[in-house]
């Protein structure tokens, strides 16, 4: 056990034995982390793909087929293996460091949950190599998703959609459990920092939505493969059913994308204006507020299906007024930045980008809310701007922030601030010219999900607009990357608590000791180790306390036991990675889901015996 | 199903891994009963729906009463499990678990039995949404037996092969919260599904 | 020189941006040369959408311009000045302003959900029988549309045509998978669901020419399925309904007749010519309210007065004899399709298989169609 020095990086120190095995939950978030931003790029060349197809009217880059791959898997890419795992990273990483904990709860079954996420990725991925990627939509509207049961490529969307949700559960219950039992001395749930919170309530939805729409999934699966009749209109089946399962999960899921970069705006923010959250207790309360509205608004996806006027007018309502909570997010953000000393690096730019953004995307979410107009929007380009509103001006503006705020806690060095900018900028301006003009096309009546359109329907322009947009965001992503290789390489040296912050996190070494914390803080407030290190004058200005030193993190402390590196996680994962990948191929495929079925059982075996073992000496 | 935690022995901070298992376990059964509910709201769409196919005049009240009956029972073994374990009286623990994953089969055996004879009587999985909704609702609650199962001989293959652990008794809780909770849906099945059918 | 400091920043240039588009979605509601446009209402159900989206949309770019030049004013007010080190009030909180934006953005959307809710049941109103109302079935299939007009007892495919000025009321339903029927510049859009009916009432203010397209991925060529709603005068209405009802004629002799020959061979499996072939179709159970309604459906578009469309491959291509004939040579050149999957035992037809016809069969099938007015 080393003393973490700012130039170590953990990958230096361990093999890839090492990274196989390991349980730490900063490894872990690492492994998330990088796994999502190859899978950006994956689903941002798609993203890139669809943009060419569309440039001008009949576009002859992509075949129809090739398209309805692209869009399917660019969303089910995004959605599923990038802003979620990249929550996850974060989540994995500093909510044990803000509460104060040595690691998660369950450290082996955290690493279980990263390799299923990772093989239930390439399981999707490879579908493009043996017949081609699922076809019929992220959403996978039944019976288009049932129907063509003599192509199995809804059968790898079906199953490997199911894996990730059982990944996430896993790794639900497994955060859940962590701020509930493990939290510092002193850290009760309201001292909590604000990024943890939202972590939290994300896990609680996703614990609550995903088993769902796994009902939903296995119903589709058994129609293709088991001759049910669920989503079959013509046995008696309804495919309606489908859509409520599928939204029950697919909204809350939208606020899982979007919370966790909330969550982060609300750290970065505080720190870099250097006063605390305006109106912290609001801001968490109006997560939970999120949390619970989120489950009871999912029929707004389905204002074109046919639900009577009664259903639809609450529906409208409910959806009307999940803005509420929302807004006081915003003005609470506002009111911290107001009257503070908000010093512009990349962090906060992507910060105050993330709010600039999500603003339009909310309020373009409130005029679908008027189920009349969605009449006209629905299936539309204005949905596609809208959402990207959220989910890349949001989820991702928020995840950039976190990045720039978080690099230097991990490997020690700052991220480059000057082309941090160009970062930001490219990234701002390319999303807009992206995204902006297809509330335009949307509106002109233009449906999304269409390979190509005909000349003289007044497409043309907005779409050559937004196909230049993208590649200028495709090229600010693109300096991203170099930024954070080359930072990574030779950056600045951050130190231990390069922000002046508030949280935990920040009282530990960068990167943090394997252990975490030498000493378990004794939590006295709210942003404790601001706390410990500002006191306020006489006019209510925070003021540097003269008797602040440090605690050194880096010596671990006598007797610490730590949960020791398994391969059982990832076997146990293989399996069943066999598993799903023999049920595509029903009947001889079952031969390899028994061969997965005993992997799986022996992971799990070695798993509890192990743990008796090592109690042994 | 035991997991190690990562409690560090300072004792600066102690979670209780006994607070921890089992906060995870009911957080986890929370998600289940989403899951069983979404189930159970599939077939309550689909009851009346059965084609040209047999209804719920197929089912045999009498014989799953029985079986029903039987995993009723098998709570009250693990409960017995449970409450030898916290005696520390493993013996007794060993054959409570063995009883409890007994019934557990006989259960499953009876459901075995009872689908092969729907199946004859011309009630399959693609008969109609009646047939489908509810073979795949009883068919994952039956999976969700035979799982315990698995837990329960696991459990007591442990206790037996003389690895004791200062905390299996927890296990045994973690498995017997399982178990009730699977038991419980069932109640909720046999009601819904057979009880309110006829 | 604060000033200058201050055009240097970034952020600021970002308003006018978006004004600028504001003022384009705007702008893109007058303007006309969009067919598909929804901000161009023909008719009453439109026009009500439109008239509450602008209530919407303006009091949207209200709280934005409010909200985003409060951000920006924020930003740059209170950012950190070079070398400036002070520290500033710690401030958390105030709840009398949490009130406030609480309170006031909720009495804001309870304002604009009362005229929505009121849209919402006056939308799906059905007409009253003094409105005399057309009814017109309308069926989904991959990858075209299928209109019924069960009073008159005649068929088109993709191009509709209604009286302008009267009401027309849908019955909405689908042969396969989820479509949506939209066209924009008369109403909203409404789903396409297997076993369900599904209702919207277009009512064209004056006769034109309206666009419109599946809304709902529905495959392979989903954008390819696209239609066409002509509204004409009542007195054309008559006339074009009469036409219609005629029977196709069988030709006996020239070019045409010969492309009878094929057709007879040919195109009958799955194509109807009424009165001249035998009716092929099969049955689609289309339930609402626990009623059941049945709707007999065509396998592929009904060709009895193919002549007198406008459009072919589903509203893709104009039609002339150049597409037509294209599309005869090989119907999957000119749109996507997957006739390697029709099945006629079940009646299931993803598309026109490519005949191999000779340049003489696809004459002939192009004068016999065109003959079809």
């Amino acid at each position: 056990m080393t003393s973490a020095t700012p130039a170590t990086i953990p990958a230096a120190r361990t093999g890839i034995w090492g990274w196989m095995t390991t349980t730490d939950h900063k490894k872990i978030g690492l492994l998330y982390g990088v796994t999502a931003i190859v899978f950006f790029v994956v689903g941002g060349v798609e993203a890139l793909f669809i943009r060419a197809q569309l440039a001008l009217p009949n576009g002859e880059v992509l075949s129809a087929d090739a398209y309805n791959q692209m869009f399917t898997m660019h969303a089910t890419t995004m959605v599923f293996l990038v802003v979620m795992p990249l929550a996850t990273a974060f989540i994995n990483y500093f909510l044990p460091l803000q509460i104060g904990a040595r690691d998660v709860a369950f450290p082996r079954l955290n690493a279980f949950s990263y390799w299923l996420f990772l093989f239930a990725g390439l399981f999707l991925t490879i579908s493009f190599f043996v017949g081609g990627s699922p076809d019929a939509g992220w959403f996978g509207y039944a019976p288009l998703s049932t129907q063509l049961d003599e192509v199995v490529r809804m059968d790898y969307w079906a199953l490997g959609l199911n894996t990730l949700g059982v990944a996430s559960i896993v790794s639900s219950v497994n955060f859940i459990t962590t701020t509930l039992t493990m939290r510092a001395p002193g850290m009760s749930l309201m001292r909590m920092p604000v990024f943890s919170w939202m972590s939290t309530i994300v896990s609680f939805l996703l614990l609550f939505s995903l088993p769902m729409v796994a009902v939903g999934l296995f119903q589709v699966y058994f129609d293709r493969n088991l001759g049910t009749l669920f989503f079959d209109a013509a046995g008696g089946g309804d495919p309606v059913l489908w859509q409520h399962l599928f939204w029950l999960f697919g909204h809350p899921e939208v606020y899982v994308l979007i919370l966790p970069a909330m969550g982060i705006v609300s750290e970065v923010l505080p720190t870099f204006s250097r006063k605390p959250l305006f109106g912290r207790n609001f801001v968490i309360f109006s997560g939970i507020a999120i949390g619970f509205m989120g489950f009871g608004v999912w029929a707004h996806h389905m204002f074109t299906t046919g639900l009577g006027p009664v259903a639809e007018a609450a529906f409208a309502l409910t959806t009307m007024f999940i803005a509420v909570p929302t807004g006081v997010k915003i003005f609470n953000w506002l009111g911290t930045i107001w009257g503070g000393r908000l010093q512009l690096n990349s962090s906060a730019l992507f910060a105050i980008g993330f709010i600039f953004l999500f603003v339009i995307g909310g309020l373009s979410g409130v005029t679908h809310s008027i189920s009349p107009a969605d009449s006209q929007q629905h299936d539309s380009y204005y949905v596609v701007a809208h959402f990207h509103y959220v989910l890349f001006g949001g989820a991702i503006f928020g995840v950039f922030s976190g990045i720039y705020y978080w690099f230097p806690k991990v490997t020690g060095r700052l991220l480059g601030e000057r082309l941090g900018k160009w970062n930001f900028w490219l990234m701002f301006i390319g999303m807009n010219l992206t995204f902006a003009p297809m509330h335009m096309l949307g509106l002109n009546g233009m449906p999304r999900r269409t390979y190509r359109y005909g000349e003289g329907l007044g497409f043309d322009m907005w779409n050559l607009v937004a196909t230049v947009g993208s590649f200028v965001l495709a090229f600010g992503v693109l300096l991203f990357l170099m930024n954070a290789w080359r930072s990574y390489r030779r950056g600045e040296a951050a130190g231990d608590d390069p922000w002046d912050a508030r949280t935990l996190e920040w009282s530990t070494t960068s990167p943090p000791p394997v252990y975490n914390f030498a000493h378990i803080p004794e939590v006295t407030a709210e942003d404790d180790f601001w706390h410990r290190k500002y006191g306020v004058d006489e006019q209510g200005r925070a003021a540097r306390r003269d008797d602040y030193v440090p605690v050194d993190q880096s010596t671990p402390p006598p007797g610490l036991h730590l949960p020791s590196p398994s391969y059982y996680p990832i076997l146990g994962s293989f399996g069943i990675f066999m598993m799903i990948t023999g049920l595509v191929y029903v009947p001889w495929g079952l031969l390899a889901t028994g061969a997965g079925a005993v992997v799986t059982l022996w992971g799990m075996f070695g798993w509890s015996m192990e743990d008796l073992v090592r109690e042994h000496h | 199903m035991s997991e190690h935690t990562a409690v560090d022995t300072n004792a600066e901070h102690h979670a209780d891994p006994d607070v921890v298992r089992k906060t995870a376990i009911w957080v986890f059964l929370g998600s289940e009963v989403l899951f069983f509910g979404s189930l159970i709201s599939t077939f309550l769409l689909y009851r009346t729906r059965i084609g040209d196919g047999p209804g719920a005049e197929v089912f045999d009240i009498p014989f799953t009463s029985v079986s029903s009956f039987v995993l009723l029972m098998s709570s009250l073994t693990m409960v017995l499990a449970h409450h030898a374990s916290t005696r520390k009286d493993w013996r007794q623990m060993r054959v409570w678990l063995l009883a409890t994953a007994m019934l557990g089969m006989v259960f499953l055996a009876g459901q075995v039995y009872e689908f092969t004879e729907f199946v004859h009587e011309g009630l399959t999985v693609g008969t109609s949404p009646f047939g489908s909704s509810f073979f795949v609702l009883t068919g994952f609650h039956g999976a969700h037996v035979a799982v315990g199962v698995i837990l329960l001989l696991g459990t007591a293959f442990m206790s037996f092969a003389g690895r004791f652990r200062p905390d299996e008794g927890m296990n045994v809780e973690m498995v017997g919260l399982y178990w009730h909770f699977v038991d419980i849906v069932w109640i909720a099945i046999f009601t819904i599904v057979y009880l309110l059918q006829v | 020189m604060k000033q200058a400091e201050h055009q240097r920043r970034p952020g600021r240039r970002s308003l006018p941006i978006l004004l600028i588009l504001i003022l384009a979605i705007a702008a893109s509601g007058c303007s006309t040369d969009l067919p598909q446009n929804s901000l161009n209402p023909a008719g009453p159900a439109a026009r009500q959408i439109d008239d509450l989206f602008w209530l919407v949309f303006w009091i949207a770019t209200g709280i934005f311009v409010l909200v985003e030049s409060a951000l920006i004013y924020a930003t740059f007010r209170f950012r950190r000045r070079r070398d400036d080190d002070t520290e500033v009030k710690q401030v958390h909180g105030n709840t009398r302003l949490e009130i406030v934006w609480t309170i006031i953005p909720a009495l804001i959307l309870a304002a604009v959900a009362v005229p929505t809710v009121a849209t919402v049941f006056d939308l799906r109103r059905a007409p009253e029988p003094s409105e005399n109302a057309l009814v017109v079935n309308v069926i989904g299939h991959q990858w075209w549309w299928e209109f019924e007009y069960p009073e008159y007892g005649i068929e088109t495919a993709n191009e509709m045509t209604i009286p302008a000025g009267r009401t027309v009321y849908l019955n909405i339903t689908s042969a396969d998978v989820i479509h949506s029927f939209w066209v924009p510049q008369l109403n909203g859009k409404r789903d396409a669901v297997p076993g369900r009916i599904n209702h919207l009432t277009l009512t064209a203010d004056a006769p034109g020419e309206f666009l419109g397209q599946c809304a709902e991925f529905c495959g392979l060529a989903h954008a390819d399925m696209r239609h066409k709603v002509f509204a004409v005068p009542e007195d054309e209405f008559e006339a074009w309904v009469a036409a219609q009802q005629e029977p196709a004629a069988v030709p006996t002799e020239g070019l045409a007749a010969e492309g009878w020959d094929t057709f007879q061979v040919v195109c009958t499996a799955c194509h109807n010519a009424r009165g001249a072939t035998p009716t092929v179709s099969r049955e689609v159970i289309g339930a609402e309210g626990g009623e059941e309604t049945v709707f007999e459906v065509s396998l592929a578009p009904d060709l009895t007065h193919f002549g007198s469309r406008t459009t072919i491959g589903a509203g893709t291509f104009t039609w002339t004899e150049d597409h037509l004939a294209e599309w005869l040579d090989d119907p999957s050149s000119l749109k996507p399709m997957t006739p390697e999957r029709n099945d006629l035992t079940t009646g299931r037809i993803l598309g026109m298989p490519d005949f191999d016809l000779s340049e003489q069969e696809i004459e002939g099938l192009i004068a016999l169609l065109e003959a079809w007015q």
